[in-house]
């Protein structure tokens, strides 16, 4: 099985590289990009069954850092 | 004072930290990344800069989950004093040993050059040889050394006077010009600048030996 997890700073983290691509993308003469959030997609080949909690765990432990981040998993 | 220098894939100022930790007269060994245990009656774990595991997922994230890391959190946790210097406050933060997190640099640039910085306290084994107010020079190279912590954590980081260091200048974004914090109990120190650069007059600035000459005799004394 797969599953897909993306991980996202929290709102109201300031994000200075999505910010970056924003102005890049205004340069470029794309009007009204209001924002622009860069975050990291993370893909998972697991074990059959896996249960969501156990993704939930790695994503907690590691591929998250909750302090800034969230986290959304997708099963496949 | 008996002191473990932590070196990690990737790190490049573990040696430069061995040197000012002898220079202040500590006996050093390095510990290897994979090993589980520290070495017998370690005093102080110094966790070095450079780019462990080369800032794969987030700075300091896979060395904070590495073998040896787990005996840095039992000796914090036994009361045993860690400093973590540039990429080593990213793990010391990633462990969960201090609070909140560094990101990238709000201009987006990797920073190299020496800053200013204030130490806005001497209350702590770290920081007794400077005095509260001083202005020290050390160098920074980092491109996420933007600390943010959550509004509780930087009134709790405020009200136990748990900031070590501010920019005077701040050159990262850093919430409140934070250069460096303590732990509550006052003996784990992470901070972005690197005192183990200025410990020398060929460094261009001498202002870390201080930290270094805190820590080592404060173990001389007991």
């Amino acid at each position: 099985m797969k599953a897909r997890v993306h991980v996202m700073l929290k709102n109201g983290v300031l994000d200075p590289q999505g910010e970056a691509v924003r102005h890049a993308l205004g340069t470029l003469g794309f009007d009204g990009v209001n924002g622009v959030r860069q975050g990291k997609v993370i893909e998972l080949d697991l074990a059959d069954g896996t249960p969501e909690a156990t993704i939930n765990e790695m994503c907690e432990k590691l591929l998250a850092n909750t302090v800034i981040e969230s986290y959304s998993v997708e099963v496949l | 004072m008996r002191a473990a220098v932590i070196v990690f894939p990737g790190s490049n100022c573990d040696r430069d930290m061995a040197v000012a930790l002898k220079a202040a007269g500590a006996d050093v060994s390095m510990v290897w990344h994979k090993d589980a245990s520290l070495p017998e009656n370690v005093d102080l774990v110094a966790v070095p800069g450079g780019f462990s595991f080369g800032d794969y997922l987030r700075c300091g994230a896979i060395a904070a989950k590495s073998p040896i890391c787990k005996a840095v959190v039992t000796h914090a946790e036994r009361g045993g004093y860690v400093l973590g210097v540039c990429n080593g406050f990213q793990v010391l933060t990633e462990t969960g040993l201090l609070p909140g997190a560094l990101m990238r640099n709000a201009n987006l640039k990797f920073i190299c050059k020496t800053v200013d910085l204030k130490v806005e306290t001497e209350s702590s084994a770290f920081t007794e040889g400077y005095h509260a107010g001083d202005s020290v020079g050390f160098p920074v190279a980092h491109h996420d050394g933007n600390y943010t912590v959550d509004p509780e954590g930087l009134a709790a980081l405020v009200a136990e006077d748990r900031i070590a260091f501010t920019y005077a200048n701040n050159p990262n974004g850093s919430i409140s010009n934070i250069a460096g914090v303590l732990s509550a109990n006052r003996r784990v120190l992470g901070m972005m600048p690197h005192p183990e650069r200025a410990v020398d007059t060929g460094h261009g600035g001498t202002d870390g030996q201080a930290l270094f000459r805190g820590l080592v005799g404060q173990f001389a004394q007991a």
